[in-house]
């Protein structure tokens, strides 16, 4: 499937494990990096708070991949996890007047501690069950971050201040935009890396066979454990830019359908995938916004079909999950290697 | 390996059984269907935990060990029905093998360049090897789970065989095949056992294969162990004969 093209010869072990193996997708990359980075120029104050969001889901989306595409451990808990993160970063800014490029790493960590925690059950439990616990994972935080009004200020929110550099204040859509992609390409090498070493390795053991990995030495715990820490760590990643980009964070921002958004995300996209968590991020945070420039060029047609749009919206948003349930199991990525796979034989493939 | 009883509820999978396997041996556990075989590697591997006996591997009581402990200590083993991870390559089912012996983390591997990138390597050439001793090379990058069982099943001794281990558990590695793929598969184990220097635990139905290739063969009947001894001793064993041989024996 994963077919090279024809000519190519890997001479080194060294060659054979590169993630970009030819000249031409080398350049395309480099062309796609120009794009990234000179792209805010181009782009109007609408499209580049979708790049935004897209960017925050992506990191999101990687750290649930891992965990849950990777590792084979079902997470409901996600949202929380983002919630975690963007709470931290949040108070640890704006209580304790910390920089934000500090308070970012810590409340990846503060997050990673907390998913940690939530993680242990992962012992004992797989699947269904475990997707249940970790649900008890998302209502405890909620519920914990609503009631404790002294530290969290409840449902009324706290108000975040935007990062800054000396006098430079990155609360512009444009600006936001650099540190978000920062990250994100930082998160992205992170974890393909992670994907072609030993770690990565041992969480798909786990997830397609947990006796045959712990015959093999493979100390499931522990790894399981790492597992949920490096997904909760890219979720209090992706809470903070969250925090610091929207300025005001309110507990609705990090309820159940954010934790089954990033789940649909990483399905449509393709489990275990790093490509597959992007396609997913992007398809879904985009997927409302489509359907709303189609219900507009509609309204002419349709005069009521704006009123519809929110009902429209969860509608099509299930139907899409479940038609890629039924179509494409294993994702928006394995389409495009069967595309890519189509054409490199194209048109002798048989 | 001592006294080793094992239950479920109120069924002996195994009742006293002893044995005494030495460095360097092929030995071969043999015994009608339900005689407590895979129970006996699953105790000696760590996934059942016997109720009383206990086990010793080089002096050491490992008894109470976790598996994944014993597979550090050189402990490896295949498995009756194919335990591969379906989802990978057979270059990473491999790499899994050699889990314990690298060494990188989660934020070495992350990093990747540098100290992860050389031990991957390292390992590779080692891995390579294996893949060379099975005559897998052409599939080498395909997914496991599309694999015909014949392979499959060599798959799983290379990861085994990727861990260095002192000793190879084979539960059934020529289940389900041909003469040929047979003789295969037993000059494997005797290079193994003679090239690769690993003692090796067999069970195995082929009286043939066992008798061919074991030194010792230890014999299991409903959980206890009614003989052992090398292949001529075995059979001869009147009681062996009995039990599973069959009573009019034609030897």
């Amino acid at each position: 499937m994963n077919k090279l093209p024809a000519g190519l010869f890997n001479i080194s072990y060294r060659e054979d494990r590169q993630i970009f193996h030819t000249k031409f997708i080398r350049f395309w990359m480099v062309i796609l990096l120009i794009l990234i980075i000179t792209g805010p120029f181009f782009l109007n104050g609408y499209l580049l708070s979708l790049a935004d969001l897209t960017g925050i889901a992506i990191i999101g989306a990687l750290g649930l991949n891992i965990l849950t595409g990777m590792a084979g451990q079902i997470s409901l808990g996600h949202g929380a996890f983002i919630g975690v993160g963007a709470y931290a970063s949040a108070l640890l800014t704006s209580r304790l007047g910390i920089s934000f490029w500090l308070a970012l790493p810590m409340a990846g960590f503060v997050a990673a501690a907390v998913g940690l925690f939530f993680g242990i059950p992962s012992l004992r439990i797989k699947g269904l069950y475990l997707a249940i616990a970790t649900l008890a994972s998302q209502v405890i935080i909620i519920f914990t971050i609503v009631h404790w009004r002294s530290l969290t200020n409840g449902t009324s929110g706290i108000l975040v201040p935007s990062p800054n550099i000396g006098s430079f204040e990155f609360d512009t859509d444009r600006s936001f935009y650099y540190i978000i992609f920062g990250v994100l390409v930082l998160a992205t090498l992170y974890a393909r890396n992670l994907f072609r070493t030993r770690v990565g390795r041992a969480f798909i053991a786990i997830r397609d066979n947990d006796i045959a990995a712990e015959i093999l030495g493979v100390n499931l715990f522990r790894y399981k454990l790492l597992a949920f820490f490096i997904s909760s760590f890219y979720a209090g990643i992706a809470g903070s830019l969250w925090a610091h980009y929207i300025t005001i964070i309110t507990p609705e921002h990090f309820t159940m359908v954010v934790s089954i958004n990033y789940l649909a995300m990483i399905i449509i996209g393709g489990l275990g995938s790093v490509l597959g968590s992007i396609y997913g991020a992007i398809f879904i945070t985009l997927l409302p916004e489509f359907l709303r420039v189609i219900a507009g060029s509609l309204n002419g047609i349709f005069p009521d079909i704006g009123n519809a749009l929110g009902a429209l919206r969860e509608i099509i948003f299930g139907l899409t999950v479940i038609l890629f349930l039924i179509y494409e199991p294993n994702g928006l990525y394995h389409r495009w290697q069967m595309i890519k796979a189509y054409w490199k034989l194209w048109p002798f493939n048989y | 390996m001592r006294n080793l009883h094992l239950n479920f509820g109120g069924v002996n999978a195994l009742f006293d059984v002893s044995l005494n396997i030495q460095e360097g041996e092929i030995y071969a556990i043999i015994g009608p269907n339900g005689a407590g075989k895979t129970s006996l590697l699953n105790s000696i591997s760590g996934l059942y935990h016997p109720q009383k006996g206990e086990i010793y591997f080089n002096g050491k009581n490992i008894s109470r060990l976790s598996s994944y402990k014993r597979a550090q200590l050189g402990i490896a083993r295949t498995f009756q029905n194919i335990e591969l991870f379906k989802g990978m390559t057979t270059l990473d089912n491999l790499m899994l093998g050699a889990h314990t012996h690298i060494r990188s983390g989660a934020l070495l591997g992350g990093i990747y360049f540098g100290p992860a990138e050389k031990e991957e390597i390292r390992q590779r050439k080692f891995i390579e090897d294996i893949i060379d001793f099975l005559e897998i090379e052409p599939i080498r990058h395909e997914v496991v789970g599309t694999l015909s069982y014949g392979f499959q099943k060599r798959v799983e001794i290379g990861r085994a065989l990727a861990l260095r281990p002192k000793v190879i558990l084979m539960d059934e590695p020529m289940a389900g095949m041909n003469i040929e793929e047979k003789e295969d598969i037993a000059r494997f184990i005797i290079d193994i056992n003679e090239e690769w220097g690993m003692t090796v635990v067999l069970i195995e139905h082929d009286m043939g294969v066992v008798m061919d290739i074991s030194n010792a063969v230890c014999v299991l009947d409903f959980g206890k162990k009614i003989g052992e001894g090398s292949p001529e001793e075995i059979r001869d064993n009147p009681r062996v004969i009995q039990a599973y041989l069959g009573e009019e024996a034609v030897i």
